[in-house]
């Protein structure tokens, strides 16, 4: 019997499979990848009533035409994303995030963009088929591993779904993305290394997210934040967040595909609670950093992780 | 030992080991790094020994700072700084095609190409850490006469395998990558496998690596 998939029509800008991540591999320079909006990953799966960490197809701007091949499949789209539904005998439906939809074999999902946002989700009951290195079937690009030899999808790729065949499941939830104003962040362990008004403009400028962004970090521009100390550091390990200034002066935030170590002083931080939301800016927004203490941080991550349950006990 | 430890934002512990690069400060964060892998406490979700720092980032919704800390420092630390370390031979092309900076080097550095290689290849090199890319080694010191600052301008595209020197370090890039090192070789032999489930890096911290010449020829029919 052939197995279910979904033949690749177009792929879309970055499209890859992605779960909770890759631990324990930064000693031989592996980040952690995973998908990047956390909590619409989530959500995505626990509307197909999959457990955790399994596997999602992360897009971003602009996503995939997909196919499906051999199979029927209960499937949910996240993230403030446009698409529709291809039916077999031609209709067009237009598709609804935050709820589960039903696919036959034939049917086509085209993921048209992730509006006013970056990334956006598709998960299928019983998830896709990955491909796991150190217990995570994420892609990383720069390491090539993970699913689909650790490479975004191309034209004829083929996404394998675990199941063949399931009975639909109508579940929906209610949900709306805010736009994040101010980054919260933690000062960096090189802080004192920039002058008091490289300090003030952190702080009190507004700075926009440029074209060089992508999993492995988001560039900022803004006033040049001055480093009176020094611009090179030795080499140190990272993690997702830092805010990373190179002697040109302006920010990079890492983000989940970072290099694991890195040599640039770290003026800050931004707090885990914030994640999921900065990640979805999109270039030429305008953002503001705001200082705060780390218990504050500690607080905000269990407020925010509650309210990440609390949407997907609403699951109905 | 640790100097001093704060945290990197609210899911990392930053240990800092002091401020210089050498093997006795280096040896320090293995063994520490070492020491943290065998104990296993449970939040620790990656643990990143460099040149003198070590940064261990945890999962917030399982510990935090405060109680990572206490954890960590009631660790009773064992010497793992005896056990046998590898000694790797890693043989290396200079073919015009491969030593992409070699004979820049020689004129900035005022010494011959074949100085410069003979300098090269006549020591063994420590290894401090590996990473930025998977599998890549941070190897050092090299000998003061052939140390030199990194391209003003990185390449976008080093190409894999190539053998990169800047200030008193050298490196292996794994995989092809954008990179400002100053690059004298290639190596034909794979440093990273990511199928090799239990050494996936051919060079770990504390390993010896030894370089050596080989030909084309050699190159080009090597078969690991």
């Amino acid at each position: 019997m052939n197995k279910a998939y979904f033949e690749i029509l177009r792929p879309g800008i970055n499209s890859t499979l992605q779960d909770e991540g890759r631990a324990h591999q930064y000693h031989i320079g592996v980040s952690f990848s995973g998908a990047m909006d956390k909590r619409n990953y989530l959500i995505s799966n626990c509307l197909v009533g999959n457990k955790s960490n399994a596997a999602s197809l992360e897009f971003a701007y602009q996503g995939p035409l997909l196919k499906l091949k051999f199979g029927n499949a209960t499937a949910a789209i996240t993230g403030n994303v446009t698409f529709n539904i291809i039916r077999n005998n031609s209709n067009i439906e237009k598709g609804i995030c935050y709820q589960t939809f039903y696919l036959n074999s034939e049917d086509q999902i085209d993921i048209i963009s992730t509006d006013k946002s970056v990334y956006g989700y598709l998960s299928v009951k019983e998830s896709f088929v990955g491909e796991y290195f150190w217990g995570s079937c994420s892609v990383n690009t720069r390491a090539k591993i993970g699913s689909n030899q650790g490479e975004k999808y191309s034209i004829n790729d083929k996404l394998y779904l675990n199941q063949n065949e399931n009975e639909f499941s109508s579940k929906k939830v209610e949900y709306l993305n805010s736009r994040i104003e101010f980054i919260r962040v933690l000062k960096g362990t090189n802080y004192n290394y920039f002058s008091e008004k490289a300090k003030k403009f952190f702080f009190n400028s507004e700075f926009t997210v440029s074209k060089l962004t992508d999993r492995m970090g988001m560039r900022l521009e803004g006033p040049i934040l001055e480093n009176i100390v020094d611009t090179n550091i030795r080499s140190e390990g990272l993690i997702k967040g830092v805010i990373q200034v190179p002697p040109d002066g302006n920010p990079i935030i890492m983000l989940s595909d970072h290099g694991s170590i890195g040599g640039y002083p770290k003026i800050g931080v931004v707090i885990s609670a914030d994640y999921d939301k900065f990640v979805q800016l999109t270039p030429g927004s305008k953002i503001k950093f705001k200082s705060i203490q780390l218990s504050e941080a500690e607080t905000l991550f269990k407020i925010y992780n509650m309210e990440t349950e609390n949407i997907i006990t609403q699951i109905k | 030992m640790i100097k001093n430890i704060i945290n990197l934002g609210d899911s990392a512990i930053y240990c800092d080991f002091g401020s210089e690069v050498n093997r006795e400060i280096n040896s320090q964060v293995i063994n520490y790094f070492k020491n943290l892998q065998e104990n296993k406490i449970s939040g620790i979700t990656n643990i990143t020994p460099s040149y003198n720092k070590l940064i261990i980032s945890f999962d917030l919704t399982q510990i935090n700072y405060e109680k990572l800390k206490e954890k960590i420092l009631k660790i009773k630390l064992e010497n793992y700084d005896k056990e046998s370390k590898n000694i790797i031979k890693v043989p290396v092309c200079v073919d015009e095609e491969f030593s992409l900076d070699l004979s820049r080097l020689s004129e900035n550095l005022k010494i011959s190409i074949d100085k410069i290689l003979n300098s090269f290849f006549n020591k063994k090199y420590f290894c401090y850490m590996t990473g930025f890319v998977a599998g890549m080694p941070f190897l050092g010191d090299i000998n003061k006469d052939i140390r030199f600052k990194r391209l003003e301008t990185p390449r976008i595209k080093v190409p894999k395998g190539s053998i990169g020197i800047t200030e008193q370090f050298c490196n292996i890039y794994t995989f092809e990558s954008p990179g400002g090192w100053n690059i004298i070789g290639n190596t034909p032999i794979k440093v990273f496998d990511k199928f090799n489930n239990s050494r996936p890096t051919k060079i770990n911290p504390g390993d010896t690596v030894e370089f050596y010449k080989i030909s084309k020829s050699e190159y080009l029919n090597w078969n690991e």
